[in-house]
């Protein structure tokens, strides 16, 4: 067990003297692509998720409508069993809600009346809109499933795209570090030629590059993390700019930290699988003469 | 020991090497082999460490038929197996002290266990205070007598040297060979290839002569 580990250790360290930066910093600004952004689109999710994304119409009523016609149309939508959900909106509550919003409560407060209507919101899986218009009391549609369903559409292929870019340029790792092995190994074929003539088996010999690669992934992940993390630092300054204009303090969030190790971790195996399919490739066509 | 039977190596291409050689050399044994250049003396030593493979017959070493050996078996095979190559395969890139410990890296030594075992080949070839030198300031002579520490250091069963004093005046070659025949006296079996004729004849041992493939 202690000459096992005695091996490990050896070919951890010669993995650590054969590590290439610059091959590191090439993974690394490779890998800060999809992971920058992922990170963008997770920052962006919270956003998003506070738009509609579900099918949603509202029923403005007429600004002259009684309580009392607006409770039952209320009662009239709450029957209908294509609709999933109804909610009614007084006009008192969304004066409140407008007030809120920077730059509008002055506005309104000049007014000196509230020119909103009563209101329902509906959310159903049916394209109901036109019918609902018809309704008597209901003075004004406005049906925002087709832009739920662009921005939920926009979300997805960024998202795949996203995958695409990473599934490359993980192929990528993989191909520079079956390289970097590739030359290591015809670099030292003396010396493997000589160890393999004393008896060396082929797992002594490989080992260390098993380590180079995963430490070079390794090392690689640990890059592009600090990459994405500077290119948000800069970023974020002049967001917070913008997004404070619009009484937001929305700011671009790095990644979660199971998704930063996560990256650091498929990095490592990648470059591990690099170091593998280039040792066994190349190191078995060594052989004493 | 080492026993070959009706051995026969032909390379790709046709060129026959050997042809139905059979020898044996006893536990202890030192022997030459000679034969002029293109005899078939190389091919013949590494059939020993499995570097070559017989087209026919058996080769066994330390009991083990060595021509049904797994690959992944061989390096076990070698570790019992002390090589000496005429142009010694040193590494150029580190020192005497490490190139004698290559072959500890790979065994089961404890660190201090191996560097022992390192100095007390260096100082059996009289290279211990050489041993921080680069192999490349070394003289032939003295780089073969490091290439005999490294062959040893692992404590073979079996010393194999192909032309350990080609290259080398005759009394580095003296004492090269003074060096294997220590070895020898300490119970390893010794086999050398030389067609240097004046050297058999200096230490009366048995000699297998080669001539177009055959021992004769």
């Amino acid at each position: 067990m202690r000459a096992w580990l005695r091996h490990h250790g050896h070919a951890l360290s010669q993995g650590f003297r054969k590590l290439s930066v610059l091959n590191a910093l090439v993974i690394g600004i490779a890998l800060s692509l999809p992971a920058a952004g992922y990170a963008l689109l997770e920052s962006l999710r919270p956003a998003g998720a506070r738009l509609a994304l579900e099918p949603r119409i509202a029923l403005f009523l007429a600004p002259q409508a009684r309580r009392a016609d607006a409770e039952a149309l209320g009662a009239r939508l709450r029957a209908d069993r294509r609709i999933d959900s109804v909610r009614f909106v007084p006009r008192e509550e969304a004066l409140k809600d407008m007030s809120a919003v920077q730059g509008l409560g002055e506005v309104i407060g000049a007014l000196g009346r509230n020119p909103l209507p009563d209101a329902f919101v509906v959310t159903s899986r049916q394209d109901i809109a036109g019918e609902l218009g018809k309704l008597p009391g209901v003075a004004h549609v406005q049906a925002d499933a087709v832009w739920a369903r662009r921005l939920a559409a926009a979300g997805a292929i960024a998202q795949l795209a996203i995958g695409v870019l990473a599934a490359l340029l993980g192929a990528a790792l993989v191909a520079v570090t079956f390289n970097t092995i590739r030359l290591q190994i015809l670099t030292q074929r003396d010396e493997i030629e000589v160890s393999k003539l004393l008896g060396a088996t082929d797992a002594f010999i490989g080992r260390p590059f098993y380590y180079l690669g995963l430490l070079q992934g390794i090392v690689g992940g640990v890059l592009a993390l600090g990459i994405v993390a500077g290119a948000l630092a800069l970023l974020n300054s002049e967001v917070r700019v913008l997004a404070e204009s619009y009484g937001s303090n929305f700011r671009f969030t790095f990644l979660p930290l199971p998704e930063a190790v996560l990256v650091v971790l498929v990095a490592g195996g990648l470059g591990w699988l690099g170091a593998q399919l280039s040792v066994g490739r190349h190191l078995r066509a060594i052989e004493p003469m | 020991m080492v026993s070959f039977s009706a051995v026969a190596k032909r390379y790709p291409g046709g060129l026959e090497a050997l042809k139905n050689v059979s020898f044996s050399l006893a536990a202890g044994e030192l022997a030459f082999l000679t034969g002029r250049s293109g005899a078939g003396k190389s091919t013949l030593l590494k059939l020993i460490p499995a570097i070559e493979r017989p087209s026919a017959g058996s080769v066994v070493v330390n009991g083990q038929n060595v021509a049904s050996l797994k690959r992944s078996a061989l390096p076990y095979l070698r570790r019992n197996i002390g090589l000496v190559f005429q142009d010694q395969k040193l590494l150029y890139d580190r020192s005497v002290y490490d190139n004698v410990m290559l072959p500890l890296a790979f065994s089961a030594h404890a660190p201090r266990e191996a560097a022992r075992r390192a100095r007390a080949a260096l100082d059996k070839v009289n290279l211990l205070a050489r041993e921080k030198a680069n192999p490349i300031q070394l003289s032939g002579g003295e780089q073969q007598r490091l290439a005999i520490a490294r062959a040893v250091v692992n404590r073979p069963a079996v010393l194999v040297a192909d032309e350990p004093t080609a290259n080398l005046d005759a009394e580095s070659a003296i004492r090269i060979l003074e060096i294997f025949v220590a070895f020898n006296q300490v119970g390893v079996t010794v086999l050398i290839a030389t067609h240097d004729q004046t050297l058999v004849a200096r230490y009366g041992k048995r000699v297998l002569r080669l001539e177009g493939g055959r021992i004769v």
